[in-house]
This record gives C-alpha cells, sequence and structure tokens, in this order.
C-alpha cells in the first residue's frame, strides 16, 4: 500500500539512485582497472565508465589525491541534485546523511581554533558533504567560549552539543573523545528518526545504522587500548543500540587486549568472521565487506529510502577502492592492489 | 735534485748537521705515523661508504613501505587525517641527540634516534576508524625516520672524513716528497761542505808543513855554509897571516860625475 504513496513523492528520486547505483563500477571493470600500468590508463579504463571525463580538465599530471578529489566531487553533485529533489521526509533523511560529515567538519574547526589557525585556510579542508550556511561563521569565533555560545547553537548539531557537552568540555576535552561523543548522539537521533520511518526504509535503516555502531563500538575499544580513556568514557562514547548493545557494549567498554574483544564480537553471529585474517584481510577490510553487503542487500527491496544511503557509501566506498588502486599503481605495489572491496 | 736549489738556507755548520739530523728522523717518524693515520681513516672511510650504501637501499624500502602505509590510512579514514594529526601534536616524539666519536684523532658526529614515549599525542587519532592504521603509519614512519638520521650521521662522517684523509694525505706527501728530500738534500750539502773544508785544511796543513820544512832546510844549507866557512876561515888562518889585506879606500874624488856641474 506505502508503494501508492511513495512514488508519488518519491518515486523519482529513487528512479535516480537507482540509476546510480546501476553506475557504480562492477567486478569486471575493477579488475580492468587493476591491470593498468600508469594513472593515465586508470584514467582511461575509469572514462569508459559512468565516470566519462572527469579527469578531463585537469592540467598538468595526474596524482591519487586530484583522481580521489575529483570523484569526490562527481558524488557530490549526484548528492545535491537528489538534495534539491526531495520532499520531507526524504530532505530531512537526507540532512541527517550529511551531519556525519558536518560533525568531521566541525571538529576540524575546532581544532582550528583551538591551534589558533587561519580557519579561512581550514574552510577548503571541509568536507563539501558537511557544508551548511553557518560553517563559515565558525571561522568568527576566536576562542572556544564563543564559539559554543554563538556560533555552535545555530547550527543543526546543536542538540548533539547540548546534550553531551559543555563549553568547558570543548577546552581541555582531546578533540577526538568530542568528535566521537557527537557522533554517538549523532547516531542515536539518526536511529531514532528512522525507526519513525514507514517500512521498510526503519528496517533496512536500522540494520544498517546498527552495523554502523557495532563497527564504532568495536573500533572504539580496539584503539582505546592503552591510552588513558577509562571504561566510563568508552561507555559515553558507544551509541546505545546495535546488535552489541548493551552487553557487548558493556564488555567491549571494559575490554583491554584484542582476544577479549574478539570473544565479544563472535558472540554475535553475524560479525563472526571479523577476526578471521587468513586471507590477507584485516579487520577494517571485513567491516568495509560487511558494509557493501548490507548496502547491496538494501537495494533489493523497493519505496525505501535507505536506498539513498546505500549508495552514498557504495559511492564512497568506491571512490576509497579507486584511491587504493590509484595508490598501488602510483607507488608500483601490485601485490596489495586487490585489496579492494567490490560487491557489484 | 740540483744542490742549491731544493736545501734549506743554512751555514754548513756541525751543529746544523745535528739540527738536519734531528730533523730528518723527525720527519720520518711523522710520516710514517701519518701514513698509519691515513692508512685508519681510509679503512674506516670505506667502511662508511659501504654502510652508506646499504643505508639507501635499505631507505629505499623503508620510504616505499612507508608511503604504503600512508596509502592505508587515507583508505581507512578520509583525507583530513594528515591534519588532524598535526594539529594534536604538541610535542616531539622523535627526537635527536648528537654526540662526538673519535675516530684516528677526527672527531666525527654521530646522530642518534631516541622516543619520549610518554609523548603521543595522537594516539587518539582515528579513534572511531582507522586508528589502527593510524598507529601503524606512525611506526613506519618512525622506522623511515631512523633510517634517515642513520643516513644523514653516515653522510656527515662521510664528508667529514673526506676532508680529513685529504688533508692528511697531502701532509704524508708533502714530508714524502718535498721535506725528507730537502733535508736529506741539506744533509748532504753540510756533508760536502764539511769534507771540503776538511780537505782544504787537510791541504793548509799540508802546506804549511811544507814551508816549515822548506825553511828548516834552508836554514840548515845555511848553518852548513856558514860552517864551511868558518871552516875554510879558520884553515886559512891555519897556514898563515892573512893574505885579506883591507884594499886601500879609493880616491872620491877620482871619478867624474856627471851629475855634478861644478
Amino acid at each position: 500500500m506505502e508503494g501508492v504513496f511513495f512514488n508519488g513523492n518519491n518515486g523519482y528520486i529513487e528512479g535516480i539512485v537507482r540509476g546510480y547505483r546501476s553506475a557504480l563500477l562492477t567486478s569486471a571493470i575493477y579488475s580492468n582497472l587493476t591491470q593498468c600500468d600508469t594513472l593515465e590508463d586508470l584514467k582511461l579504463q575509469l572514462s569508459a565508465t559512468d565516470y566519462g571525463n572527469f579527469l578531463a580538465n585537469v592540467p598538468g599530471s595526474l596524482s591519487t589525491s586530484i583522481i580521489a578529489e575529483k570523484a569526490t566531487q562527481k558524488l557530490i553533485d549526484e548528492f545535491r541534485y537528489i538534495r534539491a529533489q526531495a520532499v520531507q521526509p526524504l530532505s530531512k533523511f537526507m540532512d541527517f546523511i550529511t551531519y556525519a560529515y558536518m560533525i568531521d567538519n566541525v571538529a576540524l574547526l575546532i581544532t582550528g581554533t583551538l591551534h589558533e589557525r587561519d580557519t579561512h585556510e581550514l574552510l577548503e579542508r571541509c568536507h563539501p558533504l558537511g557544508w551548511f550556511e553557518s560553517l563559515p561563521a565558525l571561522c568568527v569565533a576566536t576562542n572556544v567560549e564563543e564559539l559554543y555560545n554563538t556560533v555552535l547553537i545555530d547550527t543543526p548539531l546543536a542538540p548533539y552539543f547540548k546534550d553531551c557537552l559543555s563549553a568547558a568540555d570543548l577546552d581541555d576535552l582531546n578533540i577526538e573523545i568530542i568528535r566521537n561523543t557527537l557522533y554517538r548522539a549523532y547516531l542515536e537521533d539518526f536511529y531514532a528518526f528512522c525507526k519513525n520511518l514507514s517500512p521498510p526504509s526503519n528496517e533496512i535503516m536500522a540494520a544498517l545504522l546498527e552495523f554502523e555502531a557495532d563497527r564504532r563500538v568495536i573500533n572504539i575499544s580496539l584503539n582505546s587500548f592503552g591510552t588513558e580513556i577509562s571504561r566510563d568514557e568508552r561507555l559515553q562514547l558507544s551509541p546505545k543500540f546495535g546488535k552489541l548493545y548493551s552487553s557487548g557494549t558493556e564488555a567491549l567498554a571494559s575490554a583491554d587486549d584484542i582476544e577479549q574483544v574478539r570473544i565479544t564480537v563472535e558472540s554475535v553471529g553475524a560479525y563472526k568472521g571479523f577476526f578471521d585474517t587468513s586471507n590477507n584481510k584485516s579487520l577494517e577490510d571485513h567491516f568495509y565487506l560487511r558494509e557493501m553487503e548490507l548496502c547491496r542487500n538494501a537495494f533489493t527491496q523497493q519505496f525505501t529510502y535507505s536506498a539513498i544511503w546505500a549508495w552514498v557509501k557504495a559511492k564512497e566506498q568506491e571512490i576509497r577502492n579507486i584511491t587504493w588502486i590509484a595508490e598501488c599503481i602510483a607507488q608500483n605495489q601490485k601485490e596489495r592492489i586487490q585489496n579492494y572491496i567490490s560487491v557489484f | 735534485m740540483s744542490g742549491a736549489a731544493n736545501r734549506e738556507a743554512v751555514f754548513p755548520t756541525r751543529m746544523t748537521l745535528t739540527l738536519m739530523k734531528g730533523k730528518l728522523k723527525g720527519a720520518t717518524t711523522g710520516h710514517s705515523l701519518l701514513k698509519r693515520k691515513s692508512e685508519a681513516l681510509t679503512g674506516r672511510f670505506r667502511d662508511i661508504t659501504r654502510r652508506i650504501d646499504e643505508a639507501k637501499r635499505k631507505m629505499g624500502r623503508v620510504m616505499q613501505v612507508a608511503a604504503f602505509s600512508l596509502a592505508e590510512v587515507t583508505y581507512a579514514t578520509g583525507d583530513s587525517i594528515g591534519y588532524q594529526v598535526q594539529e594534536s601534536v604538541k610535542n616531539a616524539r622523535f627526537r635527536v641527540r648528537a654526540k662526538q666519536e673519535n675516530v684516528s684523532g677526527v672527531y666525527l658526529p654521530q646522530f642518534e634516534a631516541y622516543y619520549i614515549e610518554e609523548n603521543n599525542d595522537f594516539k587518539l587519532t582515528g579513534l572511531g576508524r582507522g586508528g589502527q592504521q593510524v598507529q601503524k603509519a606512525k611506526e613506519v614512519y618512525s622506522k623511515a625516520v631512523e633510517t634517515l638520521i642513520e643516513l644523514a650521521s653516515l653522510q656527515t662522517a662521510f664528508v667529514i672524513l673526506d676532508e680529513v684523509i685529504k688533508v692528511t694525505n697531502r701532509r704524508v706527501n708533502a714530508i714524502e716528497h718535498v721535506i725528507i728530500p730537502r733535508t736529506e738534500n741539506t744533509i748532504k750539502y753540510i756533508n760536502n761542505e764539511l769534507d771540503e773544508l776538511e780537505r782544504e785544511e787537510f791541504y793548509r796543513l799540508k802546506k804549511v808543513q811544507d814551508k816549515k820544512q822548506r825553511d828548516a832546510a834552508a836554514r840548515e844549507a845555511e848553518l852548513a855554509a856558514e860552517l864551511a866557512a868558518k871552516q875554510a876561515l879558520d884553515a886559512e888562518h891555519l897556514q898563515g897571516p892573512s893574505a885579506l889585506t883591507e884594499a886601500a879606500p879609493e880616491d872620491l874624488t877620482a871619478d867624474k860625475d856627471d851629475d855634478i856641474i861644478f
């Protein structure tokens, strides 16, 4: 029944996204790309795909960073096009997607402000997807107090700041902790929002976000070995949902070595193979692979917003893959070139 | 080896000869010492050259791994990671200290890398994603910098040793080809001169002796003549009154002198 109404508002967008999805690089193209000997070859191979002439106007010689930048630019253009067509609640949903990048941008600017850098220079480094109107205003603030009271309040991220941080925290807390606290608040908020969407969006998004949350919890646990982050702080950084929640989250927060993390993570059936390093895959690779599988599965259902999320993530992974292959070619490290993640 | 040109301007005396001999001895000792030093330095130099070669090859490999680990970080975290790391670092964790090493009297600076373990400012970077890759990249790059430092200290030693070896060799050659021959020449010259003097002296003495002998002979002859005359006179006296009568003085005016006008 919901399909009838869904297409009224979102049918066009879903059509476009599915079009974008079928333009994603396939395994065959990837294996062509890995055969390239120079970046010029790579460019030639890519020009036969949906990327077309995205590198046509690059002066001078190619570098991996230019390729990554141009590919990201393409993703952003497409995203903005869809965003411009979207109506509520899809527009809200898409805003939520951008909040993740906003958090990164704000964290970047706060770091710059704390170290009294020229913040205008920082604006160029911000991720364009995380751009919001009052972002340049962050540059006006010269100290953290001001930043919090006058500027952050006006950003879309204000509720997250309000809930978990005070002005005093901004000063001496490590910026990474701020970033992760914000991210936790954001994920929880997004999760709550998705729960209220009409099915099947809510189910698929729940699965995707739960994985995202679990991945963060595992990563935070692994990366905080040997640091001064206490168990409570770790718990503070962990989103309160996901397959690992709550006993797993607790256990991960108090884990001190990789073995404990492994036991906890493997108690969840879907994550059983994550610590299997037999076929040269790191934990990070397993995460990406799992994420891509979820994204691929997200496309199997129709009349859902999750297709957009899945497309954005798949596209990002694709950019990473291209960058990785380009990097391997540029550095002549062909033996690791197969490490990209391709599911389509 | 043309005598006068290649010797020191000294008076050929015995004292100078002793001095010169001392100098020659000093030069020979100095020469052998310097030669040994130069050999030691050259040995060291070769060692360093070999190690530089090794270090450079190693650096190539390490740098490649390091650059690749950075690619892994970018793959796992995205591009702004470099900035985050830069901003979160306050104190250097990896430091270099220099010390000196004495190789045959040459002071070579040596750089030594050390860590300050408590300075680990960006261990939280990539907390939510890719932190392990960041730490791994940090370790790999630390190793790369270690190799760089090793290379730097070898290169400095290389340059300094090169210079010192050149100077030492120049000195060895100067002693061997200039100072020693010149001193030897001087000694030869002094010896020649002294010999000459000796010969002259000998000849002079001979001459003096000759003269003395001649004088003595003359005097003897005179004496003998006198004696003979005396004997003859005695014999005359013995024969009769002396026939020797004093001739009567001639008349002074008897002779006409042309000069006298009057």
